[in-house]
Order: C-alpha cells, then structure tokens, then sequence
C-alpha cells in the first residue's frame, strides 16, 4: 500500500489549525474556544465535540495541566483512544468469503473493491469481482476496467438485472474455480430510499444461499460528508450487519470527523482508508494519523 | 435530529418571558441555540458566526423582546435571511449570439457532475436549445461511457476521444461548432481542491473553452470543508453559479450555505434523484426549511411519492370519493404508510408540528393493533364491515388479540371517515335509480332498506346505502 506522507502534507501545511497556539503559553477559555472550533471544522459535530470537551477538561483538571501543549497532546491521546478499541481485521471464513460493499452514491465504492482486489492479488490470493451495480450507467464497465487493471476475475450482469443473482453467481463461479473471496460491489443507495434498502437486505440473504458466505458489510463512507454521516451509518447498520467502514477520500482538505460520533454510537470499526484515485491508494486504518489531520499538528 | 429549533428556542423565551426587556446575554443564548442549529445542518462554523451576527442585528431592530411569540419572530427571521442569502437573484440565463453557449462543470469527486452534464443537456433541450455534451473527463475508468449511455437516452450527442482532457475540450468545441450545436456541456473529471496539479488542469480546459457558464457541482451532504471547497474553485475559475445534489437524501444541506455566503453567485438547480428527469431549478426557501430542521415537505411527498403506488393510490381515491372505500382499502393505506419508515419519522419531517406534539409521543403500536384486527377479519368482513355481528366481532378480537370494545371503536371510527367523506364529495348529476323514488333520502336508512337492527348493535347500514 501506498506510502501517505505527500497526499495528506498537502492539506497538513494549508490548514494548521493549532499552528497560531502558543505551544507553552497558560491555559484560558480561549483555548477551549479554539479546541471546540477546530473540532466543529472537522466534521465531529456539536454534541460529539461537547462530549470530548467535557472529558479534556475534567481530565486536564484531574492531572492538574496547565499548560497549551500538554492539553493538546492529552486531547490527541484521547482521540486515539476512542478509536483504537476497534478491531480493524478484515474476517474470512467461507468457501468463499463475501465482502460486500455499500454506501450512498459516489463515495467511492468501486474504486475501493479495486483497490481491495489489487491488495488481495499482491497477496496472492484468487479473487472474483462481482459487478453488483446494475442501476448505474456503465458501472460494471467501470468495474471491469479495474478487474482487467487488476488482473482479477469479474462475474457482471446484463444492466438492470438483479443485484443478488449478480453477486450469488460470482459466489458460486468463486466455488467452482476455487477462488477463497468474492468482493461484491453494489449500487449507490440514499438510506432515505426505503425500497432499496431492503434490496440491500435481500443482497446479503442471497449472498449467504449458496456456497459463499458472507464475512464483512463495508460502508464506504466519504470523508467530505458532514453529520449526515452518522446518520447513514445508523441507517444501513439498520438494516444490514456492517462489519466495519472504509473511509475515503482522506487525501483531500476534509477530515472525515464525523467517525467519531459514528464510533461512539454505533461501535462500527474503521477497517480501512481511501487516500486517493489509484488502485494502491488505500491503507489499514490508523488512529494516529486521522487524529493528527484532525488536529493539524 | 428533529428537535424543533422552535422547541428549543420556545423553551429559553419561555424562561425569559416574565423578564420583560432582553438582556445581551439573553440574546446570546437565543443566538447561540441559532448558532447550534446551523451547525448541526453542517453550515460552515464561520458562515454561522457570520450569519448569527447577523441574525442579532435585525433581532434587535425587530425589538424581539417586544414581541407576542418570539420564539417564532426570531425562527421567522432566521428563515427569511436564509431565503436571502440563499435565494437572491436568480441566474439570468443568456445565450451567446457566437453560439455555442459553453457551460463548464466543476467540482470534487464523486458529487454527481456526469449525471448532472445530462440533467443540465436535457432541460437545455427542453428549453429548445440543441447542446452536445462533452466527455472530459478520461480520469475515471468507464466516465465517457456512463456520459454515452445516460445521453443515449435523451438523444443527446457526446463528444469524447483519448486524449488528454484539454484537448477534449478544445476538439469538443470544434465539433460542437462544426455541427451547429448551441449549447456545449463539458463535463469533468472530479478533482480536489487540494490538487494544485489538476486545479490547474481545469483552469487550463477553462481557458480553452472559454465557457460562459462555469458551474461548481456541491453534494448536499458535505460537511465543514464545503466552504474551503467553493471558494478554492471559484479562485481558480470564477464560477457563475453552482448546482446542488442528492437533495433526495435527509442532509440539512448547510454547505449550500457556506458555499454560496463564499461564493455569492446563485445556487442555479437542484438535482433530487439518481434519474435524469431528477432535475430542477433550484428553490431557495425549501432549502431553508430545511436546513433549520423546520422539515422538508418535499422529502415528505417524495417519500410518499415512493411508497404509494399511483395506480395504488389513485384507485384508492377514486374509491373513497365514490363512498366505496372499504376496511380493505385502509388496510391497504396503512401498509403503503408503513414503507415510508417509521411513523415518528414521518411525523417528525411535517413542518410546523403544533406546540407540545412530539414526534417521539407518536404511538406506532396503536396502528398495529389496528392493522391486526383488520387482517384478523375475512376479505367479506373487509367488504362489507355492515355483516360483522357479535359473534364475528368477538372472533376478530381473539385473532387479534385485541378486545371486542377495540374492534368496534375501529368500525364507528371508519363509519364516522365515511360520512365525512361523503360529506365532501359534491352531489354529481346522477341518474336517480327507479328504486330510489319516494325515498326519504339518506336519513333514513333503515326505513329505507326495511332492516331491523337490535337496538345494542353498531348501526352499520350506512356502509351499505353507499354501494352503487
């Protein structure tokens, strides 16, 4: 995978929030002030920001902290540890495994099965692809020009066929050739449209019918959304087992803050991070590093 | 998520009220519940500073604390000045007379800039125009190809080859030219505000192109960023204008907000669906609504739109003015109901909810127990509610497990709809029947139908004076 340091040195130098703080100056309201905005800027939210607020202060009280930068390095260990209880391991275990993909429209679906196929191929393993999109203009087109950039098998549909027939025939085209992981792609979907979201549910069932079984529900969830995050995650948590989330995007200016009202209310791991466009741009999730382009320093 | 900013600021006027004058930090908690209301519908923390400053001044010209409700004035105000800066003057679409009319899309990855190049096409065309659109961007496998097929179905033209994408443009423009085509719709490859590579790419197609119009794509969705977003982009290409996407979703959409307090040109369309017809010119004071969380009707008919049929839905219409809707067509009604999602949420989307309605009070069981009893009768019963004697009434309430009392409170109540409905239906000119000659008119059914009812029997012959 991808080495991150160029894409996000990008966003770190233009957005240093904390760069104007003193580093060893007294603490006053103001820094509590400038911590609340910084948050707020990020996407956590109001009532997640007022959470992690609350326990800082206590805590910096507790510990008697009374200068800048020890308030600031005690809020970056509070913020990795409210992320790092996750176990961030991506489950196998079925003849084959299924890992389904799901999320709203346009924050980045296939392009992350692509870069997840290209990971697995590294690790040679036998993959197939299953084009679940069959709403989208082009979209197994556009799955099929990563499966042949990737070297991976591809089990496609004809357009407006049936998403679970689709990802059931990749599952048993998967058992036949022996392949162990099918990665499903599935339409964009609003978790407002009711009827799709029970097509969701009707993926997975069909999905677990024949041999394949299935190991992992991914949310890609775009780093740039704002607090409708959470309440897409709450949505498919609804109706289907997510079993972790891949945040994309990362390379640009947003930091994707609303992951932490997400962990504290839903639970749901970050499993892996989108960092740019390219099959290699993905990384294992990593604490430290969402925590320091939150905080900018 | 549906706490009423009403709720909220009714609650702090109601603890300020017997005070009489407001104080500064009066007016700053009311501000401040503002402020968080904004916020949480993703409004850019600056804007909202802006903004509730704002909101101060024009709350202390109106004299607030003067006023009868102020928990509404204020709410009132709020949403005017939203209307405003959201609203405002409107786009003046002009054509060039050196046709084409060069319209060039912009915006991060993943908003819905190649389904909107054909939204933008098809309303161009149904303004009478003839546009091509134009394939830029060669980024994303497959993009072209999406463009085609999507333009495919409204008879559009697409221009595309393998170049690079300033070259596409600039030969999009000579074929556009060439052809006789009066609008010309170039659609990008999604790119971050952050690249400096690639903004300078869509710089460099701009120059090329020279478009007329330069519209910023924004997904309704984004959060903070969305002003560093517009306005990075604007520096770059001085935008004439933005289109808003995914408003079919249930974000507040504040960072049409941000991105147009940055920007300061209009907010042109508003696309609210994944299909190319999903397309409009956008309308300021529904986005207002909102994003103070006031709710959003539209969302609401929509959701409505797609959970009831409309043949379903039409049928049903018919019946219940022509007086023969029966349990059956309610039952049918509750279900379509139900796909709309939970009723709190339901409730909690209607705008203007009376004071003290929660939508958390709303009580999903009681129309489960009324479903139950109506699927615990048979399709006659359903039919023909006037049949269900005792005996029958007292079947359906074990099979429901509800009580004979329940079971006949259901079948007054819908007697009662249906005499308000026909209440509301205008006599048309019917043909009397024969039979119906010297009748004393609907008052008097019984005498009408010679019936004997028992006297501690529900009276349900009126159900029957209905049928034609």
């Amino acid at each position: 995978m991808k080495k991150i340091s160029t894409e996000l040195e990008n966003t770190r130098k233009t957005f240093s929030l904390f760069s104007r703080l003193k580093r060893n100056s007294q603490v006053d309201n103001d820094l509590w002030n400038e911590i609340e905005d910084a948050l707020i800027q990020a996407d956590v939210g109001v009532v997640a920001t007022s959470r992690i607020i609350d326990v800082l202060q206590a805590k910096s009280k507790e510990m008697k902290l009374s200068t800048t930068q020890s308030i600031l390095d005690l809020l970056k260990e509070q913020l990795k540890s409210s992320l790092q209880k996750f176990n961030t391991e991506l489950k196998v275990g079925g003849n084959p495994s299924v890992w389904v993909f799901v999320g709203v429209n346009g924050v980045g679906k296939t392009t992350s099965v692509a870069k997840v196929a290209n990971l697995k191929i590294q690790e040679n393993e036998r993959i197939v692809l299953a084009a679940g999109d069959t709403f989208r203009a082009a979209a197994s087109e556009q799955l099929e020009r990563w499966a042949d950039s990737c070297g991976a098998e591809l089990i496609k549909g004809a357009d407006g066929a049936d998403p679970s027939s689709v990802i059931y025939d990749a599952t048993e085209y998967a058992y036949a050739k022996n392949a162990s992981l099918v990665l499903a792609d599935t339409a964009g979907r609003l978790h407002t449209k009711s009827n799709l979201m029970q097509e969701l549910e009707k993926i997975i069932r069909v999905a677990n019918k024949g041999n394949g079984t299935v190991t992992e529900i991914l949310l890609v969830l775009d780093a740039t959304v704002g607090q409708n995050g959470l309440q897409q995650a709450k949505s498919f948590a609804e109706s289907v087992d997510l079993t972790g989330i891949i945040l994309t995007k990362l390379d640009g200016s947003s930091k994707g803050g609303i992951i932490f009202a997400i962990a504290e209310e839903l639970g749901i791991p970050i499993k892996l991070i989108g960092i740019g466009e390219g099959k290699e741009d993905l990384i294992p999730f990593d604490p430290e590093l969402i925590v320091e382009k939150i905080l900018d320093f | 998520m549906f706490d009423a900013l009403t709720d909220r600021l009714g609650n702090i006027f109601g603890r300020l009220r017997s005070r009489g004058k407001l104080s500064e930090s009066d007016i700053n908690a009311v501000m401040a519940e503002v402020r968080t209301a904004l916020l949480e519908a993703d409004v850019n923390l600056k804007v909202a500073k802006q903004f509730q400053d704002k909101i101060t001044e024009r709350c202390l010209q109106s004299e607030i604390h003067k006023a009868l409700n102020p928990a509404q004035q204020v709410i009132k105000i709020v949403n005017d000045e939203l209307v405003e800066i959201l609203g405002g003057q409107a786009l003046n679409l002009t054509y060039s007379d050196k046709p084409p009319t060069v319209v060039l899309l912009a915006g991060l990855q993943g908003v819905g800039k190649t389904t909107n190049a054909v939204k933008l096409a098809k309303w161009f065309k149904s303004q009478g125009r003839n546009p091509i659109l134009i394939g830029a961007d060669l980024q994303r496998p497959a993009a072209v190809e999406q463009l085609r097929v999507l333009a495919r179905d409204v008879d559009i033209p697409v221009f595309s080859e393998s170049a690079d994408p300033i070259k596409v443009a600039r030969n999009g423009l000579n074929e556009a030219i060439s052809t006789g085509r009066d609008v010309l719709i170039c659609d990008t490859a999604g790119r971050l505000s952050v690249d400096e590579d690639l903004m300078n790419e869509i710089r460099q197609i701009s120059d090329e192109i020279k478009p007329h119009y330069t519209f910023l794509v924004i997904d309704a969705m984004t959060g903070q960023e969305a002003v560093n977003v517009a306005d990075s982009f604007n520096e770059k290409l001085t935008l004439d204008g933005m289109i808003l996407t995914k408003l079919d979703g249930d974000s507040r959409g504040g960072a049409a907000l941000s991105a147009k307090t940055i920007v300061g040109k209009p907010i042109a369309f508003a696309s609210t669906g994944e299909k190319v017809e999903d397309f409009e010119v956008f309308h300021p004071d529904r986005l207002a609504s909102r994003i103070l969380g006031m709710g959003d009707v539209l969302t609401l008919i929509e959701k409505a739109e797609d959970a009831f049929d409309e043949k379903e839905a039409q049928r049903a219409a018919d019946r219940l003015l022509s007086g023969q809707f029966n349990l059956e067509d309610f039952l049918e009604q509750m279900q379509q109901l139900k796909k709309m999602g939970p009723l709190q949420n339901i409730v909690g989307m209607m705008p203007d909810l009376p004071q003290g309605v929660n939508p958390d009070d709303v009580d999903e069981s009681r129309f489960t127990r009324l479903e139950a009893i109506i699927t615990s009768m048979t399709y006659e019963e359903r039919d023909r509610p006037e049949i269900i004697d005792g005996s029958r009434r007292s079947r359906i309430a074990k099979g429901s497990g509800t009580s004979i009392q329940e079971v006949s409170l259901l079948l007054k109540q819908f007697k009662e709809i249906k005499r308000m409905m026909k209440g509301a239906v205008k006599p048309n000119k019917r043909k009397k029947k024969k039979s119906s000659k010297g009748q004393k008119g609907k008052q008097n059914p019984r005498a009408k139908r010679g019936i004997n009812k028992p006297a501690n029997d529900f009276d349900l012959s009126e159900f029957g004076s209905f049928k034609s």
